[in-house]
């Protein structure tokens, strides 16, 4: 057995150098975002920063392990729901323990009736809610449903990426989606409609 | 059994604003929206809603996040 040439060696070694450095500022160009997410599946502002250092770490030792090509930004997100279900932050509760939803129209139904159907048609009726009160709403809702809804309507996943994230079937992903939604429209009428 | 053309439609909003309807079921969702005022303002409303939400949950990263990152980086350069 032969060692190799140091000349290659070298070649070789700065070539990985190059490769993991392009990789980290990909990494950390994609920042903003996973701590956009990663802000509204935890509850406090410390967590979701404590979250996105301990996976940028794992990324970062585990570059190697990312295919080239590939959604890099799932691929973060999947470390850090990971993580962040290491972290025991999730007693799993059976989906039936919360109440049934009401339905999709609730929160528009709820707004006509206290202001009439005209009401809809304005582009204000929403900025009747603040911002904290959908912070809090989103918040409200069983994990298991509020990961699927952060991640498809404010981290802009599809429902193939999320379903990947969370490791769990498409079709999970859909009714989770569903549910997390009609979730959040209702708590939102609890908060805003008299 | 009959169904009320609105709860089908208060059924399909999901996927109609997702664009996961097939073209068979988008039209249908269409031309019942076309004539109905009450389903048209609700989907107009979910819309609205929707991007709502998504400004109202955004948050900026930290100031000083960014730096504790670049910090991590070469983690794995001695591996
Ligand atoms: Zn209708």
């Amino acid at each position: 057995m032969s060692e190799p040439e140091p000349a290659t060696e070298a070649r070789r070694i700065a070539a990985e150098a190059r490769d993991r450095q392009r990789f980290e500022e990909e990494a950390l160009a994609l920042a903003d975002q996973v701590y956009r997410v990663a802000r509204r599946l935890v509850g406090a502002r410390e967590e979701a920063e404590d979250l996105v250092q301990e996976t940028y770490a794992r990324a970062f030792r585990s570059w190697r392990s990312f295919t080239p090509g590939t959604n890099m930004r799932a691929w973060l997100l999947r470390i850090l729901t990971n993580l962040n279900v290491d972290r025991g932050r999730r007693i799993q509760r059976t989906p039936h323990s919360q109440p049934l939803e009401e339905g999709d129209y609730y929160l528009a139904n709820k707004l006509a009736a206290a202001g009439g159907e005209e009401v809809l048609e304005q582009e204000q009726v929403v900025e009747r809610m603040s911002q904290d009160s959908v912070v809090n709403a989103l918040a409200s809702i069983q994990p298991q449903f509020r990961d699927v809804v952060v991640l498809v309507d404010i981290g802009d996943f599809t429902y193939a990426d999320a379903a990947q994230i969370l490791d769990i079937p498409i079709g999970t992903v859909m009714s989770r989606l569903h549910r997390g939604r009609r979730a959040l429209k209702q708590k939102l009428a609890e908060d805003t409609v008299p | 059994m009959t169904r009320d053309p609105c709860d089908k439609c208060e059924e399909i909003l999901q996927d109609y604003l997702d664009r996961t309807l097939t073209n068979e079921e988008w039209a249908e969702a269409e031309s019942h929206l076309e004539g109905c005022d009450y389903c048209r303002r609700r989907y107009r409303f979910e819309e609205t809603l929707r991007r709502y939400v998504k400004t109202s949950a955004a948050e900026r990263m930290p100031p000083g996040l960014m730096d504790k990152l670049q910090e991590l980086r070469g983690l794995d350069a001695t591996a």
